[in-house]
């Protein structure tokens, strides 16, 4: 019960830091779908620092620069989609999936080129960061206490209070409900929906870092983040574009996925002698059957999707 | 102290092809309610964005209080103190009114709102100048009269002197125009200084000092209220005598085109039923009007009629058949027309061009589509100029414009001109002359009284009072989803009228 609990929290952990992040970009009028290509750049981010940082980094220091190291990926990748969709007025849904496949493809290749200048004979596309991730981790007894756990907490503190309770969160809410009226109260959008696209880089890296340092100790970036880019837009929007809600969307949708990894080890589960199959079905079933239930009444930002154009009334 | 407190001068812009505006000046006193009128492309829209910083002049100047000053964006403009409630209004309809009327400038501390000194800012205002919001409510679920309120709160709030009122009235009913009237003189008498677009006279007529008049571009003068009428007014705004009088002879009606029985028909926006069993008769050669305020759910009425809307119950026999079930494009063919209340959601699809709006509900005659299904191109032009020419749509490129880009009264002159030449038994017209200026409402007034006049059926819903008294022989007036009364235009007051649309009087009226 207590594996459970732990994977439950780790998973609910990745699956709220993007869709905040997804939430960030959508208030501000920017549809994000590129988030499962921003969490696997960010991902490589954080995996290269482990990788390249010497071995005798304090472990306080190697959390700190791992996690810059995913920022910073994650923001100049978000970037691409600022600057596509908001300056060039691209469609965002297309940049999105555009930035989706190019995330892994361009993770795969160059993690591929440098284990191969290493190696000639390894043509693998994984890092290893066996000893690294020993510092993001605390034991309380046997239960495996992750540093993002804390971290997703503050960050869902600090997503709530921003946007509800400062300036600018009113301000880059109201260009993602009616652009036109905040321009004439004098803000100015692009800044507003930039700043939008690259917080939502940020917490989307954050997610891929702290998603592919969940149970494992290396990754094979061939893999991408396995969808859940898009879990967390299902967590999105089923917590209907609110942080809060978005939390405990995140926490149910992480029960199901931890449930695939330890239904083995809870007796009852086991006994029922279901595929396991079945369980990893689980969290994009369930994604499936939310959306198409609560679609309909969706409170999404009124003007994402829709470059802002100056002259429209 | 300078005697202005803005003057525009000797403003001149011009966009690719046309003069927009050729040598226009402004000056607005303090204190004082200064109408700005025009049809519909004379230009005012332009001069007000000049004033509002979103155009640069080619040349003239803008003066405050006998200082010239530059206007580059509306942010200038908010600094000089003006501000401007939007025709469509610039609300986030999500937010709370509190939210919106500070967006943009925000109290704060270190970035964190403080939301309670502007309530309090607000509360003030609004008990000040009498304008009712709940600070708390939620846009979406507020009146447009309201919504207005929050818009002139938002420019009182950055403490604004110069109020631009960009056609406020278009969106509001009878009593809440009477009530954004009494608002501006209380805010004319605590100093601030009024710019009122504007095409209709008795507003003007009602609540200004001076007037400006604007026709196709040019200046055409400034003058006293107090010294005109609205029919000079009419005369400047259009370059010559307006008829208000709809002329028109004597109604013959004949026999009984449209007989609804008890009809029924839902509501969208609660559980009750927004038509209450409705019972009348249409003959042919008469113009039968519906009178009433906004939401007494005459819009519904009309989408049971023409079928946008289900019926519930009843029973609409038109031309001695049930159509009440029957499908739009039925209805369309045997012989009912129908100008919507909407014009840009159920009139046009405004990202085609003119010629294929007006075909729309003909392109599958014969005459249109070959027996392949393919368009015949040549005929939808031909079709299309004739109308054109007809109805007087003016456009930039003719057939082939994107009615998107059409000004509204033209937008609606091709729905006219589309709905009667089909040549209809009976036409039902929802709000056809609203948010139009005068030389096109008395073009769609006569249109609709030589409709009748050659023997057909006209179903006039409309909100303008005027126009109800003009052209209807017979009113029937709605309250809250029933008839209550039957009123000859001949011999009722508008006063009678008034009674009745407000509930406080009703007949038993026999079909």
């Amino acid at each position: 019960m207590l594996l459970l609990l732990q994977y439950t929290l780790i998973f609910a952990s990745v699956l709220l830091l993007v869709a905040l992040g997804g939430c960030y970009s959508e208030h501000s009028g920017v549809i994000n779908l590129g988030l499962e290509g921003i969490m696997v750049i960010g991902a490589l981010g954080g995996a290269l620092m482990m990788r390249y940082l010497p071995a005798v980094t304090p472990g306080f220091l190697m959390v700190l620069l791992t996690l810059a190291g995913a920022i910073v990926f994650g923001v100049a990748y978000s970037a691409l989609l600022a600057v596509a969709c908001i300056n060039f007025k691209a469609d965002q849904t297309i940049v999105g999936t555009a930035l989706n496949i190019l995330g892994t493809a361009l993770a795969t290749v160059l993690v591929k080129a440098m284990n191969m200048s290493i190696n000639p004979d390894d043509v693998s596309s994984t890092i290893q960061y066996v000893e690294p991730k020993k510092s993001f981790i605390v034991y309380l007894g046997s239960f495996e206490f992750n540093w993002f756990m804390l971290i997703t907490i503050v960050v869902l503190a600090i997503a709530y209070v921003v946007l509800y309770k400062t300036r600018f969160g009113l301000r880059m809410m109201a260009c993602g409900e009616h652009p036109q009226a905040a321009a004439s109260v004098g803000i100015n959008v692009y800044k507003m929906r930039w700043a939008g696209v690259l917080i939502s880089g940020v917490f989307g890296a954050l997610g891929g870092i702290s998603y592919i340092l969940a149970g494992v100790s290396e990754w094979k970036f061939e893999n991408g983040v396995a969808g859940f880019g898009f879990l967390a837009l299902a967590v999105m929007i089923f917590g209907q574009w609110k942080p809060l809600r978005i939390a405990l969307a995140a926490l149910l949708f992480g029960l199901f996925r931890a449930l695939s990894n330890v239904y083995i080890g809870i007796d009852f589960l086991a006994a029922l002698n279901i595929p396991s199959t079945v369980y990893n079905m689980m969290p994009y079933l369930i994604s499936l059957l939310v959306l198409a239930f609560t679609s309909k009444t969706s409170k999404a930002p009124k003007a994402e999707g829709i470059p802002y154009d100056p002259g429209q009334r | 102290m300078a005697e202005y407190e803005i003057e525009m001068l000797h403003i001149t812009k011009r966009f690719p092809g046309i003069i927009a505006n050729d040598d226009i000046s402004l000056r607005l006193k303090k204190g004082e309610i200064h109408a700005l009128l025009g049809e519909n492309g004379a230009g005012k829209s332009t001069l007000m964005s000049v004033l509002f910083g979103l155009y640069q002049p080619e040349e003239g100047e803008i003066r405050k209080r006998g200082v010239k000053v530059e206007i580059h964006d509306p942010n200038d403009a908010n600094d000089l103190g003006i501000g401007m409630v939007h025709q469509h209004f610039k609300l986030v309809e999500c937010f709370s009114v509190l939210d919106n009327i500070i967006l943009g400038v925000e109290p704060n501390k270190a970035g964190f709102l403080q939301k309670k000194e502007a309530r309090e800012k607000v509360l003030s205002l609004s008990e000040k100048y009498g304008l009712r919001v709940d600070p708390d409510a939620i846009i979406e679920d507020i009146t447009v009269g309201m919504q207005q309120r929050t818009e002139i709160l938002k420019m009182l709030y950055r403490d604004n002197e110069i109020l631009i009122f960009d056609e406020p009235t278009a969106v509001l009913t009878p009593q809440e125009i009477e009530e954004l009237m009494e608002i501006m003189r209380n805010l004319a008498k605590e100093g601030k200084s009024i710019l009122f677009i504007s095409h209709k006279l008795n507003e003007i007529m009602s609540v200004a000092d001076r007037c400006t008049v604007l026709r196709k571009g040019k200046y055409i003068g400034t003058v006293d209220i107090k010294d005109t009428t609205a029919e000079g007014l009419s005369a400047m705004m259009v370059g010559r005598d307006v008829n208000f009088h709809v002329e028109k002879k004597p109604a013959q009606p004949g026999e009984v085109v449209l007989d609804v029985q008890n009809m029924v028909v839902a509501s969208k926006s609660h559980n009750n039923n927004a038509v209450k069993g409705v019972s009348f008769k249409i003959r042919k050669g008469e113009i039968v009007c519906i009178a009433g305020i906004d939401g007494n759910g005459q819009t519904e009425l009309a989408y049971g009629l023409s079928g946008l809307e289900p019926v519930k119950e009843g029973v609409i026999l038109f031309n001695g058949v049930d159509i009440a079930h029957m499908s739009i494009r039925k209805r369309n063919t045997s012989g009912l027309s129908h100008i919507p209340e909407d014009r840009h959601k159920h009139g046009l699809v405004l990202d085609y061009s003119l010629e294929n709006n007006i075909v729309l509900e003909r392109y599958f005659e014969p005459e249109f589509t070959s027996k392949a299904g393919f368009l015949k191109e040549q005929n939808i032009r031909a079709y299309a100029e004739r109308l054109i020419a007809e109805y007087d749509v003016r456009s930039g490129q003719g057939p082939v414009t994107i009615a998107r880009s059409m000004s509204g009264g033209n937008q609606q002159k091709a729905i006219v001109g589309r709905e009667i030449d089909k040549n209809p038994d009976l036409l039902i017209a929802v709000q056809p002359t609203r948010g139009l200026d005068v030389g096109a409402i008395e073009f769609i007034h006569k249109q609709l009284v030589a409709l009748r006049d050659a023997g057909k059926a006209v179903l006039l819903i409309s909100l303008e009072l005027d126009e109800v008294m003009d052209v209807s022989d017979r009113i029937l007036v709605m309250y809250e989803g029933e008839i209550v009364g039957e009123l000859d235009p001949g011999t009722a007051t508008v006063e009678e009228l008034g009674l009745y649309m407000a509930g406080a009087k009703r007949d038993e009226v026999k079909s």
